[in-house]
């Protein structure tokens, strides 16, 4: 077993380069137009080639095996080695290269070197299945493009319709091509090793896996891994696509293609039914599906009116016919010689089979139970994989919505609080309000009775007047009373309110000329703020009780003290303070 | 996974969106003219109805840019789809506009001016009307929007040469206006006017997505 791993071990490379070279192909497009998830599309990529090349691909392997029938287990090392090396080799000089070519290649060089002789015609079948493949590509995408205009144009659906539709398109055109890569391409990995494949058989109950079909899911696994590990990394990391940048309408005729192409040349059923009615059809020989894909898109190009392929590509394809096969044959040729000329390594292409079948043909092992057992496993692990992440999605919904909520609810705290102080502020200037209010009436009640108090006062003096006999005493009762009037008439405590209302609005201007001239006297202030309210001076003499005269001088006193040159306005300076 | 569910929501979104820029439209028209003819209580009616038409459509137009978006419908097209829907938001937003300027300006027009102002208004509107079939067109068989879209054009260029005249006839043949006045017509015939340059643009825009969308 351990021996069977080391001689498949370069295979298994050759596998893993394939499927982080050629895999791309089947989803990065769909990826590209964002239509698919890319773990989505690779999983399904993944799946599809395993189960295509388990259950479709031993034509291409049996057509690879007959080429070299490589028996030695060493040789059969060597090719699939040398054939990854080439394609490595290539790639890094920016070659285009298949590695079915190369594998091909390896294979024809072990037969030169062995039988100094080289089948023309069966090679020939090769190069007419490689030129084929990418004229099939032609050929059919542009039939299919032609078609699914003809049936988009014509059924008129919606674009967004069309746009569900062509995602059910791309998954099953990936899945197709995907089963179509495995069952073709795994003749490259599996068919040098066909001799070594061993002789089981695995019942699963519904379908048997024998020896070849386990060889070839090791290959298919290999392919897988390359999808995974490379193809699908370099993929998902951006800037990294140097894939084709098709629409999901192209890209599904560029799938259906490949695979019914890669179907074309891997299926012995389809052969057999075509040359069972008398018609002649190709060998069934791993193809390159890039060149597929390139056929395809060029065949849609020349259906479009547009070439969306360069000559640079179509000429590296040509080129890659003859360098892919001719390095790896000489290549394969040089190191055998170099093997058993200098080293003496004895090489011959008959030697006896590494495992030695049982006479009673190969052994059978009972796989439902197990295979039952790994199915319950991973449903299991699927459904609590759901499981947890539809939890998790829960979560972090539930998480999403209390945020918003208490974001919500601080927004809505804090526009309360704003509310509650603008009402605060609100009262507290209605309360000030109500209490100047409070002392108005005061003041009114006050001064009704005052008033009431002055005038019987002067109506109990009249009475005494006119009561009076006597002429002096009467006279000089008149004069009295005048003079009682005259006092009231200064309207003290009116005139101290007025002064204190004016002070009151026009706050900023007297502390300012408070603080601008500290020596003005009680008097003269209030000048200045009955200047500030524009009054003419017969209202400032009837407010300061005194003669428009007195109020001229008072002016003129002002002005000095303001120290105002003689242009200056007194009312201007006390406006603009 | 396959968005069959948000397909068919998007696509009852997008003709709901449509509907009401043809009823936008309408009341646009008929706002116009009850203004020109005097039936003041009518075009309060309609400035209101189409107020609540431009909101309407906003939401609609806002629903389906979330659901193309958070669903990645239509990744390679959805950014021109809704672009184009913006364009036609901006139309019928630019009618509302047009009718509250009518409103809280409320012109002088002389009556003499009415009938060219009233052709103006169905030009204009007419540009538009013949975009959202188009645009439904598009949607379905992007390959004939062309053929719709040549009318759009047609009546962009009508309404340009009808709006010239006016202006002319404004400014030469009207001596009796005040200039102020004059100005005032000149920037409502630009208004009417100006529906139809945005009705030009959405089909530049969407005629660049027919191309685009061709297979």
């Amino acid at each position: 077993m351990q021996l069977l791993l080391i001689i498949l071990s370069s295979g298994l490379f050759l596998g893993w380069l394939l499927g982080s070279k050629d895999t791309v192909n089947l989803f990065g497009s769909s990826v590209s137009s964002q239509m698919l998830d890319i773990r989505k599309a690779a999983l399904i990529a993944g799946i599809f080639v395993v189960l295509g090349a388990v259950f479709h691909g031993s034509a291409t392997t049996q057509t690879v095996h007959e080429l070299g029938n490589v028996t030695d287990p060493m040789i059969a090392f060597l090719i699939a080695l040398v054939a990854a090396m080439v394609v490595l080799l290539l790639i890094k000089i920016k070659l285009a290269v298949s590695t079915s070519q190369t594998v091909v290649g390896a294979i024809l060089g072990w037969v030169v070197f062995s039988t100094g002789s080289l089948n023309l015609s069966r090679v020939s079948e090769f190069l007419v299945a490689w030129i084929m493949a990418p004229v099939a590509g032609i050929i059919i995408s542009a039939l299919l493009f032609i078609l699914f205009r003809w049936t988009i144009r014509r059924s008129k659906i919606h674009m967004l319709q069309l746009d569900a539709w062509s995602r059910v398109g791309l998954i099953a055109g990936i899945a197709l091509s995907a089963f179509g890569l495995g069952a073709n391409n795994i003749g490259n990995i599996a068919g040098v090793f066909y001799h070594f494949s061993p002789d089981i058989q695995l019942s699963f109950g519904l379908f048997t896996v024998n020896g070849l079909q386990f060889l070839s899911l090791l290959g298919a696994v290999a392919i897988t891994a390359g999808l995974v590990t490379y193809s699908y990394r370099a993929y998902s990391s951006p800037g990294k696509r140097d894939v084709l940048s098709l629409m999901p309408e192209t890209a599904i005729v560029v799938l259906f293609s490949q695979a019914i192409v890669l179907f074309l040349f891997s299926s012995a059923w389809f052969r057999n039914l075509v040359t069972g009615s008398g018609i002649p059809w190709f060998q069934l020989v791993p193809v390159s599906s890039t060149q597929i894909v390139i056929g395809a898109v060029l065949g849609i190009g020349l259906v479009k009116g547009a070439r969306e392929i360069d000559n640079r590509t179509l000429a590296g394809m040509g080129i890659g016919w003859i360098t892919a096969p001719l390095s790896a044959g000489v290549l394969m040729y040089m190191l055998l010689f170099l093997l058993n000329r200098v080293f003496g390594l004895p090489l011959q292409r008959e030697v006896p089979y590494l495992a030695t079948p049982l006479a009673d043909g190969p052994r059978t092992f009972n796989m439902i139970v197990p295979g039952l057992a790994v199915l319950t496993i991973l449903v299991f692990t699927v459904f609590v994989y759901l499981i947890f992440r539809q939890q998790k999605a829960r979560l972090k919904m539930e998480k999403d919505l209390l945020i918003q909520q208490n974001q919500l609810y601080h927004s809505q705290k804090a526009m309360y609080e704003m509310e509650m102080r603008t009402i605060s502020v609100e009262n507290e200037a209605l309360n000030t309000k109500l209490n100047v209010k409070r002392k108005e009436f005061m003041d009114i009640a006050l001064n009704i009775n005052e008033q009431r108090l002055f005038l019987e006062k002067l109506s109990a003096t009249v009475n005494d007047i006119n009561n009076t006999t006597d002429g002096a005493k009467r006279s000089e009762m008149l004069n009295d009373m005048a003079l009682y009037i005259k006092q009231r008439m200064s309207f003290s405590r009116e005139t101290k309110e007025f002064y204190m209302r004016v002070e009151d609005i026009h706050k900023d201007f007297h502390l300012k000329l408070k603080s601008s001239y500290p020596n003005l006297t009680e008097f003269e202030k209030r000048l200045a703020g009955l200047l500030r309210l524009n009054l003419s001076t017969k209202e400032m003499a009837a407010l300061l009780n005194i003669s428009p005269k007195s109020v001229e001088v008072a002016r003129y006193r002002l002005k000095k003290k303001l120290q105002l040159s003689k242009d200056q306005a007194l009312h201007d300076f006390i406006s603009n303070l | 996974m396959f968005n069959f569910k948000h397909a068919k929501k998007s696509i009852e979104l997008i003709e709901a969106f449509l509907t009401l820029m043809d009823e936008g439209c309408l009341i646009f028209k008929d706002g116009v003219k009850n203004y020109l003819f005097g039936n003041r209580s009518s075009f309060e009616d309609n400035l209101k109805t189409l107020a609540n038409i431009a909101s309407e459509a906003d939401i609609k137009k806002r629903e389906i840019e979330n659901i193309l978006y958070t669903q990645s419908l239509m990744p390679e097209l959805r950014a021109d789809i809704l672009k184009l829907l913006e364009e036609l938001n901006n139309i019928l937003e630019l009618a509302k506009a047009n009718l509250f300027e009518f409103d809280v300006e409320v012109p002088f027009i002389p009556s003499e001016l009415n009938q060219d102002l009233t052709k103006l208004t169905e030009l204009s509107v007419l540009s538009i009307d013949s975009l959202i079939p188009a645009t439904r067109v598009f949607f379905r068989d992007p390959e004939s929007v062309k053929e719709h879209l040549h009318r759009v054009y047609l009546y962009e260029k009508e309404t340009d040469k009808l709006a010239l005249s006016i202006k002319r006839r404004v400014f030469q043949d009207m001596p009796n206006i005040k200039l102020s006045e004059k100005i005032h017509l000149r920037y409502f015939t630009l208004h009417i006017e100006l529906l139809s340059d945005k009705a030009q643009d959405a089909a530049d825009v969407l005629s660049i997505m027919a191309i685009k969308r061709s297979i």
